[in-house]
């Protein structure tokens, strides 16, 4: 045998590289299958359960044995999910504007200007991101009464219409904005709002495409504080109303569930719409979607 | 067109003074460079001049109006940045356009003024791109066209050039030269690059640690420099400095040479650094200053540049391009006393 010949051991040490690659690879694939698979489940038996009947509801079976559309018709039919619809699609929609507004002013003035206390504020504005609405509510509530603001839209939408996060959002993103552009613009004439709406504003569309999308979808399915705010049935936001189907003895599952897959039209619309900028502004952002 | 005044203008950031009272006077139509290494304050006083920075005191004039409490927009003056700042979600029109936007001018003029600023700069026909369309050198025509657009009474450069090329900055230095002399507006140009202010300006104002250090035309600062941070901020190389002791119309150099100096009025015997550029020192001249070693060679073509050991440290000089010394020879250098430079070795001051 010669000196210079590989020895087994060798042989053995070199192979395993591409073979571990391999699983590794499998094994990314298997988590991303399972992941996937969890995700799309949820909806397809969302799907599944409003083309059954009510009395194979509880059949775990995905492919329904007699598929119906009665309860879609049924719930199309029904005036209150109209309602509720409409009255989703104006609170949500207000309250993304709101924000969109309200946010990057805040975020851009913090960003931009120099002023005392600039840190605290910005620091109190972020505390409010560790409360929890559980314990908002009872003030919201209680503020709500004494104004007279139950059982309306603007109850529903005022603790909403300007958010930590969203401030917090935009502000980071106004760093991105050199302050080049802004003192050029002021060396061009423009007033301070001026250059906030032509100047800043059309350079961080990215964030304002993501902050749209979490704040249409955080309004269009927020159910606690519109369940507390609103008493008449006319005034139930979508999961407010979806959440009524049936009565003390049942839940008719089969309606929620035909209620909760139209609902979802306008989300996947509006995702759709924005996804390229929510990708960018999820990674810019550093937050999980 | 307007000229600008700066008098004892101050610049504190709480404590701290970055500005010591500078005063400086601009000819209307004068194009003047305000160069200093970083930290020298000349971003500074341009951003003050701007309205985009407070002064702390002092009072700064253009058109014979004070402005230190007007608004950037009252100024009347127009801003070309460094990283050029111009709108990457607007095309090269409406960014030039935008310098009109608070302008009362009818439409058809405001038409017409971008027309002829895009001419100017030859840029017609890139008036629908996007910046990103565009090389370095486009966009900073641009920003120069936004700037130029509303026919402002000054302009101010904050180092335009910095982010370009070195091929581009020659070009556009020589274009922005040309521009001043077409439109005939006063001119603050800020730049850390000391050849970009030998070429462009009409006067020169060198700083440092918030203070002017000198105010002269190229050939001033460059032959007659006021002390020696001056001598040797100006030129490329740096000015020679060797230790020595004035006496009369000599200085007795510390390796011990003595070297003839034109005479220097009031002065007596004292310690002095003699200076002289290496464009003015040669291995061949009459007026022997000092002998060394040649460690180093520079080859520049015309003319190859060469690091000479001597006692009094090491020196640079320019040879000959086609037969310059060896390394390692041994090189008598000499320079004509006319071009000899005497500072004061305590404050380095100019005494000749």
């Amino acid at each position: 045998m010669s000196d210079i010949a590989p020895s087994a051991d060798t042989l053995l040490m070199a192979k395993p590289a591409p073979r571990s690659r391999n699983m590794g690879q499998i094994l990314r694939w298997l988590i991303l299958f399972i992941g996937g698979i969890a995700m799309i489940m949820p909806i397809a038996y969302m799907i599944s359960t409003s083309l059954k009947w009510p009395h194979e509801v509880y059949n775990v079976n995905l492919i329904p044995e007699e598929p119906t559309i009665e309860n879609y018709t049924y719930v199309l039919e029904d005036g209150r999910f109209y309602w509720w619809f409409v009255n989703s699609i104006i609170i949500a929609t207000i309250t993304t504007i709101c924000n969109l507004l309200f946010d990057s002013l805040v975020g851009y003035t913090l960003c931009k200007f120099r002023f005392p206390g600039r840190t605290i504020v910005f620091i109190a504005i972020l505390s409010t991101l560790m409360i929890p609405t559980e314990m908002l509510v009872i003030p919201w509530y209680l503020m709500s009464q004494a104004f007279g603001w139950l059982d309306t839209y603007w109850g529903i939408m005022f603790p909403g219409l300007m958010t930590a996060f969203g401030t917090f959002l935009m502000k980071q993103f106004f760093e991105s904005v050199p302050d080049d552009f802004i003192e050029a613009a002021r060396i061009d004439g423009l007033n301070e709002l001026q250059i906030w709406w032509t100047v800043a504003m059309p350079l961080v569309k990215p964030a304002l495409a993501a902050l749209a999308i979490f704040v249409f979808l955080g309004n269009w399915t927020a159910f606690l504080w519109p369940l507390i705010v609103t008493n008449s049935v006319d005034m139930y936001t979508i999961p407010v109303g979806l959440s009524g189907f049936g009565d003390e003895a049942d839940v008719a599952w089969e309606l929620i569930m035909t209620g909760a897959a139209i609902s979802t039209i306008p989300t996947l619309i509006v995702f759709l719409i924005f996804q390229r900028f929510i990708i960018r502004g999820v990674v810019m952002a550093g937050l999980k979607g | 067109m307007a000229n600008l005044a700066l008098r004892s203008l101050t610049k504190s950031y709480g404590a701290t003074e970055v500005l010591h009272g500078i005063s400086l006077d601009v000819a209307d139509g004068e194009f003047v460079v305000l160069v200093g290494p970083s930290g020298c304050g000349k971003s500074t006083t341009l951003r003050m001049i701007a309205g985009l920075e407070e002064t702390t005191s002092g009072i700064i004039e253009i058109g014979g109006r004070e402005v230190n409490n007007l608004e950037p927009k009252e100024r009347d003056i127009a801003m070309v940045f460094q990283n050029y700042a111009i709108y990457p979600h607007m095309s090269v029109k409406k960014n030039i356009a935008f310098g009109l936007r608070s302008s009362k001018m009818p439409k058809a003029d405001k038409e017409k003024r971008i027309q002829e600023v895009a001419g100017i700069l030859d840029m017609v026909d890139l008036l629908d791109r996007k910046p990103s369309q565009l090389s370095g050198g486009q966009r900073q025509r641009v920003a120069i066209g936004r700037a130029m657009v509303r026919d402002p009474a000054v302009f101010l450069f904050d180092e335009p050039l910095s982010n370009l090329d070195a091929q581009l900055r020659t070009q556009m230095r020589l274009e922005i030269k040309k521009l001043h002399q077409r439109v005939g507006n006063t001119i603050i140009f800020v730049t850390h690059d000391q050849v970009e202010a030998m070429t462009m300006a009409d006067r020169i104002v060198i700083m440092k640690d918030g203070h002017i250090q000198q105010v002269g035309t190229p050939e001033e600062v460059f032959h007659s420099p006021a002390n020696t941070f001056v001598a040797r901020f100006i030129g490329a190389p740096s000015m020679n400095l060797l230790d020595g002791r004035l006496n009369g119309t000599q200085v007795t150099l510390d390796a011990g040479n003595t070297v003839d100096v034109p005479e220097v009025p009031g002065s007596g015997d004292q310690a002095v650094l003699l200076g002289v550029r290496p464009d003015d020192l040669h291995p061949d001249s009459t007026n022997p200053i000092i002998t060394g070693t040649v460690t180093l060679r520079e080859p520049l073509g015309a003319e190859t540049l060469i690091y000479v050991e001597t006692p009094s440290g090491e020196i640079i000089a320019k040879a000959d391009g086609r037969t310059p010394p060896q390394v390692g020879a041994t090189v008598q250098l000499g320079a004509d006393p006319e071009n000899l430079h005497i500072f004061d070795s305590v404050n380095g001051d100019a005494l000749s």
